[in-house]
């Protein structure tokens, strides 16, 4: 007796409950891609680069951000093991090319539903998943001159310009929410409403100090309002524990009270460089007190983002008259 | 030949008797486990709560003096700390515990011991089945995730995927990278839990730390409802800290207690008997004197 959805449902299961759920060895960075069932229809995927989100249901499968380049291949197989269903969605959080460096592949391998007059007109309107992101992402991948984290082919192909965008998929509410000037100038949170999730982007993260790309339009303010938001929208059960998870961008899977723990970090250090920017101290002298020495046991880095350059963000963008002022 | 049958009939349940029973708990730890009756037991600890900048006896690196330092009390005030709870290897050091096992139908074989804390009503479970922790990635909560083993009549948990938490009530901090050792140990109607912290981002060596419990016939915990109100109006996020030499309540410990202050600051070497002598031969420094309402 061969039943083909429940031999495809044990395969589901069986990979979930060994390489995926559990991971080979339960480490986010072996190369390997790690799916982590969160709850309702979301799953966090680890080990793409940027945490990726992926909703599914009958309608299909949204992809919250896509992860490095060299990595598509395998974030596409990955996200096939949870749904062969069509990617509808690809939401881009920000522009950065380890949250956008898989838009093509992921992208082209999904549909959009496109009919009427539509098709008539743009004979290509089905071809690839709708690609949403804020206008700025749009603008910082696709400005002349840019060193552009992805070909044209990977841009967002419905950028909303307002503050918000929603969408009703797989039987919920989709809500895209735009946060100004905070990690970049693009950040977009994505909150699955029936699911409980919401996925923050590099706004949040649990491995680094806040990343302000100050190029990019970021602001140390404008991340502790964006994190603000991110607390206002989630509903503990109990002992500021459970009820809405979190997917940061990079880390492990969160709920409130690792939120209230990162802002605590982030507002603290700011306190206490704003308060040696109206002393009139430099940049110098303000490394040179070692002002986050109590953090970085938890989030001081010598790679990419290192403590210094974290002090230096904060410092430049206190210090800046536009985005420094409270 | 009537009685040869009956006992025919018994010889099948010789082997089942002799089958050991499954493996389950050595020593039962079931029933509530007050120590309201030994709270002098550490009890500035406990009920009332380390004093401000006490961190003689713990072995700390300076990252934890430094942010214990910043910390203000009144960070309790803010909303989203009202209600946070005690973490699984805090909790049963403030109040009672209720002990109870999980057995498999079936087999009777013992699947987790779960206990309850007087303190914020928290439950945790310790798998007793075998199953591996999680992988790093997975959610982290103050309870963490807890496996056992029985090591002679000795219950041995340990603890991972705890949340950032307090080592002590006055603002030192355990990071979430701890991993937590327990040892469970009866004696009677005595029960003792020694807890072992190792904590690479805060600690230098492992905290240790033992609370003892007596059985409770009777014993009942009531409930421990928590809801989060507004105490004090504050710009949204505002976090209340002392920057970076401005805490003067940090002498007051010392000052009150007439120890040197360099003592208070702790450390690993502030938790060794050997510092007393320290101390007395005032190696450790000099002590402020003792500060009397007649003095003031």
């Amino acid at each position: 007796m061969r039943n083909p959805k429940l031999l495809r449902n044990c395969a589901l299961a069986c990979a979930l409950l060994t390489s995926a759920a559990y991971g080979q060895n339960g480490k986010a960075a072996d190369g390997d891609i790690h799916i982590l069932p969160v709850q309702g229809n979301v799953y966090m995927l680890v080990g793409a680069g940027g945490n990726v989100a992926v909703q599914t249901g009958k309608d299909g499968v949204l992809v919250v951000d896509t992860g490095l380049a060299q990595n598509a291949q395998k974030l596409l197989a990955a996200i096939k093991t949870i749904s062969d269903g069509p990617i509808r969605y690809v939401i881009n959080t920000h522009h950065h090319p380890d949250h956008v460096g898989g838009n093509v592949t992921i992208r082209m391998a999904g549909s959009t539903i496109a009919g009427a007059n539509v098709t008539g007109d743009l004979q290509d309107a089905a071809v690839g998943a709708l690609l949403i992101s804020h206008f700025n992402v749009f603008n910082r991948l696709s400005a002349p001159g840019a060193q552009a984290a992805v070909p044209p082919a990977g841009w967002p192909t419905s950028p909303f310009m307002t503050g918000q965008k929603k969408l009703w998929f797989n039987g919920e509410g989709v809500d895209i929410l735009h946060q100004a000037a905070a990690h970049t100038d693009g950040d977009s949170i994505v909150s699955f409403k029936r699911s409980d999730v919401i996925a923050t982007g590099d706004i949040f993260t649990t491995t680094d100090y806040p990343i302000i790309d100050l190029q990019g339009g970021g602001s140390i303010q404008g991340t502790i309002a964006a994190l603000n938001k991110i607390i206002s929208m989630i509903i503990p059960v109990f002992g500021q524990e459970g009820g809405t998870l979190v997917i940061p961008g990079h880390g492990r899977l969160c709920d409130l009270g690792d939120v209230v723990n990162f802002r605590e970090m982030t507002v603290i250090i700011r306190d206490r460089i704003e308060d040696m920017v109206k002393k009139g101290m430099t940049l110098e002298q303000v490394k040179a007190a070692q002002l986050t020495q109590d953090y970085d046991p938890l989030y001081g880095s010598t790679g990419f983002w290192t403590t210094d350059k974290f002090v230096e963000a904060v410092y430049k963008s206190l210090s800046d008259k536009k985005s420094g002022a409270k | 030949m009537e009685r040869f049958r009956r006992m025919a009939g018994l010889i099948w349940l010789f082997p089942i008797l002799l089958v050991p029973a499954p493996a389950a708990a050595q020593v039962n730890l079931d029933g509530s486990w007050g120590n309201l009756e030994i709270l002098h037991e550490d009890e500035p600890e406990r009920l009332p709560g380390p004093e401000l900048g006490d961190y003689l006896g713990v072995p700390i690196k300076n990252a934890a003096r430094y942010r214990a330092d910043a910390w203000d009390a009144s960070l309790l005030t803010v909303p989203e700390y009202q209600c946070r709870v005690h973490p699984s290897d805090y909790a049963p050091s403030f109040a009672g515990i209720r002990i109870w096992q999980e057995l498999d139908r079936d087999t009777q074989e013992l699947v987790a011991i779960h206990i309850h804390h007087l303190a914020y009503s928290t439950e945790r479970t310790i798998w007793m089945d075998g199953r591996p922790h999680p992988p790093d990635y997975a959610l982290h909560t103050a309870m963490g995730f807890s496996t056992g083993k029985w090591e002679g009549d000795v219950l041995a948990v340990t603890t991972t995927h705890l949340k950032e938490a307090w080592i002590r009530r006055n603002g030192l901090p355990r990071s979430d990278r701890a991993v937590v050792t327990e040892h469970f140990i009866r004696h009677g109607d005595n029960l003792t839990l020694m807890t072992v912290i190792r904590d690479p981002a805060y600690l230098t060596e492992p905290f240790i730390r033992t609370r003892d419990y007596v059985y409770q016939i009777a014993g009942r915990n009531g409930p421990y409802p928590c809801e989060s109100v507004e105490e004090i109006a504050r710009p949204e996020g505002a976090i209340p800290n002392h920057l970076p030499g401005t805490n003067t309540f940090l002498q007051e410990f010392a000052a009150h207690h007439g120890i040197p202050p360099k003592a208070a600051r702790g450390g690993a070497e502030t938790m060794y008997p050997e510092y007393q002598l320290k101390i007395r031969s005032g190696e450790a420094g000099t002590p402020v004197p003792v500060v009397t309402k007649a003095a003031k």
